[in-house]
């Protein structure tokens, strides 16, 4: 599974589970438009971690990400 | 009348001047201090509650600030309703305090008081007769709010004087509530130091947020660092462009400093520490996570800090007087120290903050007991035991997890009562009380207490 199709299955998956409804998900999306809330990518972290052995949150120098593109992207990099 | 001259909210700011310039801004309205100078958001009936105990539930923050400044050195007792407090501890608060009055915008409780942002034109007495005890809620070991007693000497002891750097009067904001310790701090800093402030409102996105205190020029801003994680998430927060960015509440780690100061370059960055019942004990500004060890037992300053079995401890003449109410507890230790309950590494010349002794787990600024999370996952009939404990996350701090020893029995599939465990979780607690994990563990520690053995760190 592609780095970016496990990011799009866990929001998708916890949007489910916290009861969320999604913005469509494309790249220029902002996070915060998305329909989730900060516990909700608390979560996302969470079990991306677990997924992919990366938090790329823990020691980073770039700023936050804020679309879902930069999400994606910010994963596929701390996995280089 | 008798002149008095006892320090107050209102004595500090009408003798400071420039009232026409500084402004107290909320959501739907904005009032200046001038406005105040000649009228009143309580109908003028401020001097009803002369030498009464009063509390104040409002939902808009701004009528709160504007009731505050009426009444302090009026009121004997000031009592603040934080937004979010569950109106059930309403008549326990009330009691509890010895509330006679409620000063109310009417959305949380029926008021004797109506306040609002509308200021009436009226001729206030505001001679400050009382020294106004402050009280403050925060949440206690068994869920019914702490009642922790201050004054406007304690509560303004880190205060000093002017807080602007150049020549421009300092534009306050705090994505805190008011009033809660780390919100009134902000509040008071901005009213006793000339300068203004911007509020925030719980109702309100982060990004209106944002862009409102963008729109007043907000040179001095605080929150917790989840405050500012989701506040940097959002592409609103270049719309401010702070000299003065502060951390408080939770423990500041070196990403969120170091994405605040690359966030904001020209900004001096500083966490601080403080609690409800200590009061701000300091502030640092190199940018490091943790605090200089040289702080400690630093002696001659006005705060004194020492570490005991593991955590800090604090005297100072910020501290809280006393708890209010009965079984309340004691704040102080025999030599005046608070015990803040927050445990500290020393690593090569720092202190770091480790986490709570207690083991409440903190979830982007909101408070979890792992045992109440306990008592509803051993409702199942199939668990035997748990022990709900904290991971850490980057963006919250930390999310609850939860470890679960089943009962030994022939039917019950692991991933059906994994599904039902967080079906009973998600009816009976708030989502950030919600384990967002179980694991099935074959046994759980009991010490010889008979407790489950904790580890808080």
């Amino acid at each position: 599974m592609s780095i970016r199709s496990e990011v799009l299955a866990q929001v998708n998956q916890i949007a489910k589970e916290q009861d969320k409804r999604l913005a469509p998900l494309t790249d220029d999306l902002a996070l915060l438009d998305s329909g989730l809330d900060s516990l909700c990518f608390a979560i996302i972290v969470a079990r991306l971690e677990d997924q992919l052995g990366i938090d790329p949150f823990s020691n980073t120098e770039e700023g936050f990400p804020v679309t879902l593109g930069e999400f994606i992207k910010f994963y596929e990099n701390a996995a280089k | 009348m008798p002149q008095s001259d006892r320090v107050s909210l209102w004595n500090c700011v009408s003798t400071a001047g420039n009232l026409c310039g500084r402004f107290l801004a909320g959501v739907d309205a904005t009032v200046t201090l001038n406005d105040l100078a000649s009228g009143s958001c309580l109908g003028g009936r401020a001097e009803e509650l002369r030498g009464h105990s009063v509390l104040i539930a409002t939902a808009d923050q701004l009528s709160a600030a504007l009731a505050l400044i009426e009444l302090d050195g009026v009121a004997s007792r000031l009592v603040l309703w934080p937004a979010g407090l569950p109106v059930e501890y309403l008549p326990f608060v009330i009691a509890s305090a010895a509330v006679d009055s409620i000063v109310s915008d009417g959305t949380i409780v029926d008021a004797d008081f109506t306040c609002s942002p509308k200021i009436a034109p009226a001729a206030c007495d505001r001679r400050a007769s009382h020294a106004t005890e402050w009280i403050l809620l925060t949440s206690g070991t068994t869920g019914r709010p702490k009642m922790v007693a201050h004054t406007l000497a304690s509560l303004g002891g880190a205060i000093n004087g002017a807080g602007g750097t150049g020549d421009r009067a300092p534009v306050w904001s705090t994505f805190y509530d008011i009033r809660r310790y780390g919100g009134l701090q902000i509040f008071l800093r901005a009213i006793l130091s000339g300068g203004s402030l911007v509020l925030s409102s719980a109702e309100e996105s982060t990004a209106d947020f944002l862009n409102r205190a963008g729109a007043h020029n907000v040179t001095h801003i605080s929150g917790t660092p989840s405050h500012w994680r989701r506040a940097l998430m959002s592409p609103c927060a270049q719309k401010i462009h702070p000299q003065y960015v502060r951390l408080s509440g939770e423990i500041a780690d070196q990403a969120i400093l170091d994405n605040l100061h690359s966030s904001y370059p020209d900004a001096r960055v500083a966490h601080a520490f403080a609690s409800t019942e200590a009061g701000v004990a300091f502030d640092v500004r190199d940018g490091r996570e943790g605090f200089p060890a040289s702080l400690i037992e630093h002696r001659g300053a006005d705060v004194e800090m020492k570490v005991e079995d593991g955590s800090l401890r604090i005297k100072s003449s910020r501290t809280a007087a006393r708890y209010v109410g009965q079984e309340a507890g004691v704040i102080q230790d025999a030599g005046g120290f608070v015990d803040t309950g927050d445990m500290l590494e020393l690593r090569g010349d720092r202190y770091y903050f480790v986490g709570r002794r207690d083991g409440v787990i903190n979830v982007g600024g909101l408070k979890v007991h792992p045992e109440e999370v306990e008592s509803v996952i051993n409702r199942h009939p199939h668990v035997r035991m748990s022990l709900v404990r904290q991971r850490k996350n980057p963006l919250t701090g930390a999310l609850v997890v939860a470890d679960v020893v089943l009962e030994p029995s022939p039917d019950s599939a692991a991933q059906g009562v994994e599904n039902e465990i967080f079906e009973l979780c998600r009816r009976a607690l708030p989502r950030h009380k919600v384990p967002t994990s179980i694991k099935f563990v074959d046994e759980l520690a009991v010490a010889a207490t008979g407790k489950i053995v904790r580890r808080h760190a």
